[in-house]
């Protein structure tokens, strides 16, 4: 799995923050999401697979 | 005189009869039948309603859906919080790009660490709000005595407004929220509001503390980005969305949870649970009744219906966190629902709430400590005698005597 976000979207809500603590942040300046861990390992892709579902603002892209 | 002719039906905002924790029954039907459909608002004029989750997913995902109450066609009549198309509207009122740049000075103070850090000042709050409630012999009312103080203190904390002055901030907030009052009524209480804050905002001008405002002022009004006026629509925003919202939320699942034993058991037993058993909760009663709404820029089919360019939207955000396809069993509040984050009751797209994570965390504490401190809660008059907020825009209780 591989993790591309669109930050310029981000309405920084911090949903994926609640979801995949271990993979995604929110930079202090704004809140905007920050990925920790752009290829994570399989035991967090059910959690990131979660997280962009849920993005309101469709940040989060996930490629095989 | 033909049906077709025939205004169509208001929004539906009444629960049915003795079950007051469902929503508009009305919904269900259109989902299945009409799921995008029109409503008539106050002004005579119409709107459509969307009801499923997939459908109000899509139109609050669209940016063609704007949130400008300038536009032409946006459905204004019978929004409540103060509704004003023009000047000082705020930015949930916006599109970006300027949406975007008003939003981000403010989304550092909400976001996940920030709010994380506030925790155990908000169970200080609360447990102070609980020791003054175990003090009292009789009933007490539990909207006055927590589920208000809990948010209406930490919100004031957070923008420095002074908490003595809560009985005025929450005397026009209801007034604000009010779908029954008269809208010269409305557009007072908003003028007052606004005075208020813009004294405060000159205050803080002077002589800047350790606070959102204070943190605007310095960091956006004195280097010309945003102006005075930026600053008081800010503190009216926050201030409004930052404890009717919550409080209401505080009731309500304090009021589930003492007529449902079980789940209430599950949560007292493992504390763990009660993350997952909050975003069942805002699934559940999804206490914003009055929108969302939206005016679309463009022709947009949604559903297999085409939505022109100036048409008004509402979507119906009870009706979509009910939605079967989704949520199966939706009906029944299930505190381990596996999917329950999924629901929209902050909303979706780029204007989902920018203090849920505060909302989240404030009703996690306050539920998480009623079970533990007062096991036997329950209510003290008749379900049936609780005054419920049918004529509100942010649906709960107004008032919820409780005894133990």
């Amino acid at each position: 799995m591989k993790i591309t976000i669109d930050a310029d979207k981000c309405c920084a809500a911090g949903q994926c923050v609640l979801i995949a603590p271990e993979v995604f942040d929110q930079r202090d300046e704004d809140g905007v999401v920050v990925v920790l861990d752009d290829a994570p390992p399989a035991d967090q892709h059910d959690a990131v697979r979660e997280a962009a579902a849920i993005c309101p603002a469709a940040v989060i892209e996930l490629h095989a | 005189m033909t049906l077709s002719a025939a205004a169509p039906a208001p929004l539906p905002v009444q629960p049915p009869s003795g079950c007051p924790f469902d929503p508009p029954p009305e919904f269900s039907a259109l989902r299945t039948e009409e799921p995008i459909t029109k409503i008539s608002l106050a002004d005579g004029s119409w709107a459509w309603l969307a009801t499923r989750y997939a459908d109000i997913r899509a139109i609050l995902g669209d940016l063609r859906f704007s949130s400008d109450t300038t536009l032409a066609g946006y459905p204004l009549s019978g929004m409540t919080g103060g509704a004003t198309a023009g000047e000082h509207r705020g930015f949930i009122r916006m599109d970006p790009p300027e949406h975007s740049r008003l939003r981000r000075m403010v989304t550092r103070e909400f976001m996940v660490k920030r709010v994380e850090a506030l925790r155990p000042e908000i169970q200080r709050i609360t447990d102070e709000l609980c020791d003054a409630m175990e003090r009292e012999q009789g009933p007490v009312d539990l909207v006055e005595a927590l589920a208000l103080p809990v948010p209406s203190l930490v919100i004031s904390l957070l923008l420095g407004v002074p908490y003595d002055d809560h009985g005025l901030f929450q005397r026009l907030t209801g007034t604000l929220l009010s779908r029954t009052v008269a809208d010269d009524e409305r557009a007072l209480a908003r003028t007052e509001l606004r005075g208020y804050l813009d004294r405060l905002v000159t205050a803080k001008e002077a002589a800047p503390g350790d606070d959102i405002l204070s943190r605007l002022i310095v960091e956006q009004q004195r280097t010309g980005e945003i102006t005075h006026d930026d600053v008081t629509s800010f503190a009216a925003l926050l201030l409004i969305a930052g404890h009717e919202t919550t409080a209401n939320m505080i009731g309500l699942s304090a009021l589930t949870l003492m007529r449902d034993e079980e789940s209430a058991g599950r949560l007292r037993e493992d504390p763990a649970l009660i993350r997952g058993a909050v975003e069942e909760l805002l699934r559940f009663h999804s206490i914003i009744r009055n929108g969302p709404r939206r005016v679309a820029t463009a022709d947009i089919e949604i559903d297999g219906h085409l939505i022109r360019t100036g048409e008004g939207v509402v979507v119906a955000v009870p009706s979509a966190n009910r939605d079967e396809d989704v949520f199966p069993d939706a009906g029944r509040l299930d505190v381990c629902r596996p999917n329950a984050q999924h629901h929209v009751a902050f909303g979706y797209g780029i204007h989902q709430c920018l203090g849920q994570a505060l909302a989240r965390v404030e009703l996690q504490v306050v539920i998480g400590t009623l079970l533990r401190r007062f096991p036997a809660l329950r209510p003290a008059v008749p379900v049936d005698e609780i005054p419920f907020r049918t004529d509100m825009s942010i649906y709960g209780c107004h008032a919820l005597p409780v005894t133990w």
